[in-house]
């Protein structure tokens, strides 16, 4: 994978790591700046893959599951993902889990995360507008420019190289567009109350919020739900808007939705 | 529709916007005869280190060409698509094989008329990046969010 600099006001790079692929773009800042922001940012999801890949029985979350660290022993960020897990463990009623299989799996957190962080780091270096896409899942700082909002398309499951939708953070300075579908790598997505893959009448669920890490949780969760439970749930967590396609083709979305559409 | 920006202008610009859709439906100017031939001049997917300047003239000359890509495997079956690209925008997109029989005949007939709208909104879209479900590596490279990095900014 490249970096393409090209003119002083933008910046793109795609990386791959943790199975996929990290698209980046960054508008405005002082160059040098964000170009060390943006190294130091591709660092740090290397960093965590390292961290918390579940396909390498070296890394500490895998001696984690296995009983041969504590938190306390891990990297700060293990204990920081584990909390996040935990909250999204509540608030979906146990829908999202942090376990697979009777194992310690923090997978379906780590990647918004680490998405949602490394957004913010190249923000935090002076960049005015920042998009960072973690394999689907994207979280929007900023604005592209002056006049224009950031615009993100939600791709169609059932009609490849289609969109379902566009979604705009006209007026939002954040926001994360999180899809969860039967394509998505993995099998994840469990039901609580059978322990096993959840059956579901969705082909894929988006969930528009302005954290990506919250986002990509309750795009897992209300994916394994189901249209009508998932739906409804949904509807009752402030700031969250959402778009479901159901296998039946039928798209639901949340009462506020239509506002973020463009 | 909108201002003109540089993503948008660098989709929309020939070379560019060639090189995009045929990364995102896998395309490649076909190999038979017939469809070659209908295939005309069409420009061969360039690699990530060959993409053209974004934003500069790279409007295709006036001419009318088609590209064929490869089939793409979908839940459903096999599509492919055909591209018909005029004065460095697709003008038009149209399915040349999708899938037959019982559930899938019912899917294609409603499928087919949205991909040919779909595939040109997408193109046309003026978006910055794509959610979708969870992509490989291996994805990642017929992904619309592909063609987009490649495009630039």
């Amino acid at each position: 994978m490249t970096g393409q600099a090209e003119a002083p006001t933008g910046l793109r790079h795609a990386e791959e790591v943790m199975g996929t692929v990290f698209s980046f773009d960054v508008r405005g800042g002082e160059p040098e700046a964000v170009r060390a922001a943006l190294r130091e940012a591709v660092a740090g999801l290397h960093r965590v893959d390292e961290v918390f890949s579940t396909y390498r029985a070296d890394s500490e979350v895998s001696r984690l599951a296995r009983g041969e660290l504590t938190v306390a022993q891990c990297d700060p960020q293990v204990a920081e993902v584990l909390a996040l897990g935990a909250e999204a463990e509540r608030m979906s009623d146990g829908w999202f889990s942090l376990r697979y299989q009777g194992r310690l799996d923090p997978t379906g957190v780590v990647k918004g995360w680490a998405a949602e962080r490394a957004a913010r780091l190249v923000a935090a270096a002076g960049a005015s507008g920042v998009s960072v896409n973690g394999g689907g899942d994207v979280q929007v700082l900023g604005s592209p420019g002056a006049d224009r909002p950031w615009r993100v398309g939600v791709s169609d499951p059932l009609r490849p190289g289609g969109l379902a939708a566009v979604v705009s953070a006209a007026g939002a300075p954040e926001l994360a567009v999180a899809t969860s579908g039967t394509a998505e790598r993995g099998d994840h997505i469990v039901d609580p109350r059978t322990g096993r893959a959840a059956v579901t009448d969705l082909v894929s669920v988006t969930v528009v919020a302005p954290r990506l890490v919250w986002a990509d949780c309750w795009a897992t969760a209300a994916f394994a739900m189901g249209a009508r439970e998932g739906l409804a749930w949904l509807e009752s967590l402030p700031g969250v808007e959402a778009l479901l396609i159901t296998a039946g083709d039928e798209v639901r979305c949340t009462g506020g939705l239509g506002a973020r559409l463009g | 529709m909108r201002k003109s920006h540089p993503v948008r202008r660098a989709v929309l610009a020939g070379a560019a916007t060639v090189s995009g859709i045929v990364l995102l439906l896998s395309l490649k100017p076909a190999a038979d005869p017939a469809a070659a031939s209908a295939a005309g001049t069409a420009p061969r997917a360039p690699s990530a280190g060959q993409e053209s300047p974004q934003g500069g003239s790279g409007a295709l000359p006036g001419g009318t060409t088609t590209v064929t890509g490869d089939a793409a495997p979908t839940q459903y079956g096999d599509v492919q698509v055909r591209l018909t690209v005029s004065g460095g925008k697709v003008v038009k997109a149209e399915a040349v094989r999708a899938p037959k029989g019982g559930l899938s005949d019912q899917k294609t007939a409603m499928a087919v008329p949205r991909l040919n709208q779909e595939a040109v909104a997408a193109q046309s879209a003026d978006i910055d990046a794509v959610s979708g479900a969870t992509y490989t590596s291996g994805g990642y490279r017929t992904s619309l969010q592909s063609a987009l990095d490649q495009a630039g900014g």
